[in-house]
């Protein structure tokens, strides 16, 4: 339903950074980098490119800590100190086809820029409504600020069009926050995001607070009304199940890198880097088959200072010797699914990983999450065949953490 | 054999104005050594209340917890037996102190180990069960220079300590990063089977629930509408409120044609303000009515707690019941309820391949 | 962001790098506990001038008594200003103010520091008893407390003091001690009806553990904090209240306190008389003890508190443009707030 995903243009892609449609652009990311000031500066985000095509729902996945919270702001430039971008391009394509540098903008045009260009949608925007007036009165002040030749009844007429939009009763405009349960108040935040049509709307980790129905029922409202509306989202969560579903393309970010862009549908079946792997094996189906279920052993590493070789190398199990000492570049993987990246030497054709290490570059993507038999089996024991009841799915002597066992 | 029995159970909050706030009501449930039990529900759904009742921080309202068959057993074997591991370890850990101390504390505070040498060997063997090693370092490290997941494994040590026989788990991962939930899961898996442990494991997602429990309680405003062998009623779910729960879980084994289907469906039936009806308070009839796409006139009335149709596979007598008229009276429900598949308003789960 | 791993239990394990850990309380002896500590002194440019003020003040309380002749003899310089032999003058009466002043500084300490030690500790039984028993002993508790926040303090010193005509120092202490535990003990109140429903509490009453343990084990280090806070400005409430007293003459007239030195000083027309270095030296003392207390407390709070620590280099850069940030609306500019304090 949407335009093709395109190629991510990491620094290291050699794939055209501009593909045939290279147009239809609407924001584009190059070498972003944040550090946190401190002692030890913290670079929360090391060099991130990214491209969002118009109407596209662009996944970034990732754990707490990865830097994808801190890249939303600083695409946003709504970083704060001690938080500060070091370096990087950002620059937006309107509908009317005009190129604007985000880093070049003054305050006033920021002003104008956000909101009506490209909105924001965060985990506790819900609690952020003004508690002391009511939904209608901040529609209405949004749209004097931005839409100055709007008249009361015009205001008036809109913010019950967009409350009906996502799915409220359009006479809640004269409701207070405190009578809307989470679920209604984060829908209207969505549809104040909404209310002056943006091209780009980011969203970062915008149901994450709600229940799973609530979340579900959100979710499918943002999708029929892209759909409808013709808006790109960048998608940010901690929720690969989630991105899988609702995204085009993914990028799954580690310690402040990205470490692999894919299309998302394909993504399950042909994970490239052993952390995306990690990551998809952490979210069980919940109809599929029972199956041994691992995490990924080890944390993140400390992002004070420079890291030697490939950060996620500490906790990977396909780990060899170009891992500690030479950090990889994200490379194209050439894969028939679309463009497809992933920052890891198994697939660079420069180094050879050892023997039993998954899929070289250019080899048919496995069909499924790498099965455990891939993995040379370190310590622990076999998994118990029979065990007397159905549930433990997961055998407590797994090749994990959980193996060693005094 | 039965470790901890609920009957019951209700637990009320005294309310500024007007009746007590039923949080719980009338729950009845045994946890059996070696197995896990799964409750289900989303936030106010009375999960937390329960494990409050039956770690007695709250006095029940109504009904009896039974230990190892007996009633009223006297706080200080009751709080051997039972323990428990909190939702939030950045919260669970007193910033005070050290590990050691964690650990320390309830071995000398239940009597499991004497002061000096004992004690210390018993607390480094609690940080190796729980794969903090070397455990002399761990010992003294202070909370705030652990990860999430190291301080969990401290606090599931901590639980560990009065060797109980139940083990309650509130949400042990849902604070947690992605990558380090299942590992957590586990080392609770093993723990429970090494150990012979009774585990309640309280959660909010389907998914562990099913794969890591042997039967699943699904509540609702304070009343468990579904329970049974975790694969029947996560793959076979027939409470509407469950099915809605199923479906709304994200499907990473689906294709994008199904999960484009699922959106369609669910957007098509998606009751008009449902938001809004969610809000209603009912009185006596069944809790999910408001929400309910098959609710019909007896739903006003409390519904029965019914065995549900054994699955397809005709092996009955499985324990899945659900509170619901739709399977009380199998002439009403002839005509509301929908055959299973995906033309049905909510879809029920595919069965597993 | 986490610091380094150490479930290594999985072969994998790169060894961690010692310097990845942060400097806590867990590594090292005392000596490098001290070093730990020096340098978080170090940290606060508050803390160490505070701390450094109030150390000249504790020796000199210590050691100027021992270098006082005679503070109470009366000399034959009178009403002399300060001169090689008597470095701070003399008062009317001839008597040398240095002198004077070394030992009122001892007495002076000594009441602030006991009356303060004595109205903390109150306020810490009342207000954490309370707060952590809850029920009826709580409300019974609060009332006292509420009770004496509500009776004007410093009329109820004046009539116990001129009831007891002065009387010793402990008196004086017990006086102030008496009437200034009640504020503090309702702000430890509240911060232990927090603290009493943490989870860690809840895990230690799960496991059995006793009630004065769970309070003086489990809750009073989180406080320790605030008790050191109310400490410092008790300490300097009590210093007042004294010099207040001694001024309005409710004091016993012969311990030497920089408030009997003001009071000797005002009956002597010093002011009028332009005898400055009477005067001015104890009310001097009086100030700048008080605000290298509070200065040690607001170190303290920058050093404990990572929010309030300031980094300059970020300052310098960002904060300018900031604060001509655009007028957002509402909804967006406290999500931005709110971000920022969820960081």
């Amino acid at each position: 339903m949407n335009a093709p995903a395109t190629a991510p243009a990491g620094p290291g892609s050699p794939a055209g950074p501009d593909g045939p449609d290279g147009r239809d652009v609407v924001l584009r990311a190059r070498d972003v980098r944040v550090e946190y000031d401190g002692e030890r500066p913290t670079r929360a985000v090391r060099g991130v490119s990214f491209e969002l095509r118009r109407g596209e729902v662009l996944g970034i996945a990732g754990e707490s800590g990865c830097g994808k919270s801190t890249l939303a702001y600083a695409v946003t430039r709504m970083l704060k100190a001690p938080a500060r971008m070091t370096g990087g391009s950002l620059s937006f394509r309107t509908r009317e086809g005009e190129e604007l540098d985000l880093l070049a903008l003054d305050e006033e045009g920021l002003r104008t820029f956000r909101w009506s260009r490209l909105s924001l949608v965060f985990q506790s925007a819900m609690n952020a409504l003004n508690p002391v007036t009511t939904v209608g009165r901040q529609f209405a002040d949004v749209f004097r600020a931005h839409r100055p030749d709007m008249g009361p009844e015009e205001r008036d007429r809109r913010a019950r069009e967009l409350l009906e939009m996502v799915g409220i009763d359009a006479d809640r405009v004269r409701s207070h926050p405190h009578e809307l349960s989470g679920g209604m108040r984060q829908r209207v935040v969505i549809a104040m995001a909404l209310a002056l049509e943006p091209d780009v709307v980011i969203m970062d980790e915008p149901t994450t607070a709600l229940d799973v129905v609530v979340q579900r029922e959100i979710l499918d409202e943002v999708e029929r009304l892209r759909a409808e509306l013709g808006f790109s989202v960048v998608f940010i969560t901690h929720d690969l199940g989630l991105l899988l579903e609702i995204s085009d393309r993914l990028a799954v970010m580690y310690a402040g890198e990205v470490v692999e862009y894919a299309p998302a549908e394909q993504l399950a079946g042909g994970a490239a880097h052993p952390y995306t792997q990690g990551l998809l094996r952490s979210f069980p189906d919940l109809a599929g088959e029972r199956r041994e279920l691992r995490g990924i052993p080890g944390s993140p590493p400390d992002l004070r200072g420079d890291l030697a070789g490939c950060a996620f190398a500490d906790r990977c199990e396909h780990a060899f010797e170009p891992c500690r000492t030479t950090a990889p570049r994200l490379l194209d993987l050439g894969r028939a699914a679309g463009p497809w990246s992933a920052a890891c030497h198994l697939h660079d054709p420069a180094h050879r990983p050892p023997a039993g290490a998954p899929a070289r570059p250019g080899a048919p993507a496995p069909s499924d999450v790498p099965a455990p038999s891939d993995v040379p089996a370190p310590s622990g024991t076999p998994v118990p065949a029979g065990t007397p009841e159905p549930a433990p799915a997961a055998p407590g002597g797994g090749p994990t953490t959980e193996g060693r066992q005094p | 054999m039965t470790a901890l029995d609920v009957r019951d159970l209700t637990v009320a909050y005294p309310q500024a104005h007007g009746r007590p706030f039923r949080a719980v009501e009338r729950l009845s449930f045994s946890l059996r050594a070696g197995r896990t039990l799964a409750l289900v529900g989303e936030s106010g759904s009375g999960k937390s209340s329960v494990l409050k009742a039956l770690s007695r921080l709250v006095r029940p309202a109504e009904g009896s917890i039974l230990l190892d068959g007996r009633e009223g057993v006297r706080g200080r074997e009751y709080r051997r037996a039972v323990q428990m591991v909190f939702q939030d370890p950045f919260a669970s850990l007193n910033p005070s102190h050290t590990v050691d101390h964690h650990l320390r504390r309830p071995l000398l505070a239940t009597g499991r180990a004497r002061r000096g040498a004992e004690a210390d060997e018993a607390v480094a063997a609690l940080l190796r069960q729980v794969n903090l090693t070397p455990a002399a370092d761990v010992a003294r490290k202070r909370p705030h220079e652990l990860s999430g997941g190291q301080r969990q494994r401290v606090a599931i040590a901590r639980a560990l300590a009065p060797e109980p026989a139940v083990l309650l788990a509130d949400e042990p991962v849902s604070m947690l990063d992605v990558s380090i939930r299942l590992e957590i899961l586990n080392l609770l898996d093993r723990l429970k089977r090494e150990r012979d442990l009774a585990l309640l494991y309280v959660t909010h997602d389907l998914a562990t629930a099913r794969h890591f429990s042997s039967e699943i309680m699904v509540m609702y405003r304070g009343e468990v509408v579904e329970r049974g062998p975790s694969d029947e009623v996560i793959l076979d779910p027939r409470h509407p409120y469950t099915r809605l729960l199923a479906a709304a879980a994200p499907r990473t084994g689906a294709s994008r044609e199904e999960v484009r289907e699922a959106r369609r469906v669910r957007l098509e039936s998606r009751a008009r303000r449902d938001a809004e009806r969610r809000e209603v308070v009912v009185g006596e009839g069944c809790r999910f009515r408001p929400r309910c796409p098959f609710a019909m006139d007896s739903c006003a009335r409390r519904p029965p707690e019914v065995q549900v149709a054994p699955p397809p596979d005709g092996d009955g007598g499985t324990g899945h019941r659900a509170l619901c008229w739709l399977y009380a009276d199998p002439a009403a429900a002839a005509g509301a309820l929908p055959a299973a598949g995906p033309a049905a308003a909510v879809p029920p789960h595919r069965a597993a391949p | 962001m986490t610091t380094a791993d150490i479930t290594s239990a999985d072969a994998t394990h790169a060894p961690v790098p010692a310097a990845a850990l942060p400097a806590g309380p867990s590594g090292g002896g005392p000596g490098a506990r001290l070093a730990a500590a020096w340098r978080t002194v170090r940290r606060s440019r508050r803390l160490s001038a505070g701390l450094a003020l109030i150390a000249l003040f504790l020796l000199t309380a210590a050691v100027g008594p021992l270098l006082a002749t005679d503070p109470q003899g009366f000399g034959t310089d009178l009403s002399q200003p300060p001169s090689g032999a008597h470095w701070l003058g003399t008062t009317q009466t001839g008597q040398d103010v240095f002198d004077q002043l070394m030992v009122s500084t001892r007495t002076s300490l000594l009441i602030g520091f006991a009356a303060a030690l004595a109205a903390t500790a109150i306020s810490v039984v009342i207000g954490i008893g309370g707060g952590f028993l809850g029920g009826w002993s709580d409300e019974a508790l609060s009332l006292l407390s509420n009770v004496f926040l509500v009776i004007p303090g410093l009329p109820l010193v004046i009539v116990i003091s001129s009831y007891t005509k002065g009387g010793s120092l402990l008196a004086t202490i017990g006086v102030i001690a008496f009437t200034s535990w009640a504020a503090s003990a309702r702000v430890l109140r509240a911060q232990t009806l927090s603290l009493r429903t943490r989870d860690y509490v809840l895990a230690a009453r799960l496991y059995g553990e006793r009630r004065w343990r769970i309070v003086l084990v489990e809750i009073l280090p989180n406080e320790a904090a605030i008790i050191v806070s109310q400490f410092i400005f008790a300490v300097i409430f009590a210093i007042l209240t004294q010099a207040g007293l001694a001024f309005l003459g409710l004091q016993n007239p012969s311990d030497l306190t920089w408030g009997n030195m003001l009071y000797f000083a005002q009956n002597a027309d010093a002011l009028s008389g332009g005898a400055w270095w009477w005067f001015v030296p104890p009310g001097l003392c009086i100030a700048v003890f008080g605000a290298a207390m509070s200065l040690v407390s607001f170190g303290l709070d920058e050093v404990l508190d990572p929010r309030l620590r300031v980094y300059r280099p970020a300052r310098r850069g960002r904060a300018g443009r900031q604060r001509t940030a655009p007028r957002r609306t509402a909804p967006q500019q406290q999500a931005a707030r709110r971000q920022e304090a969820d960081r």
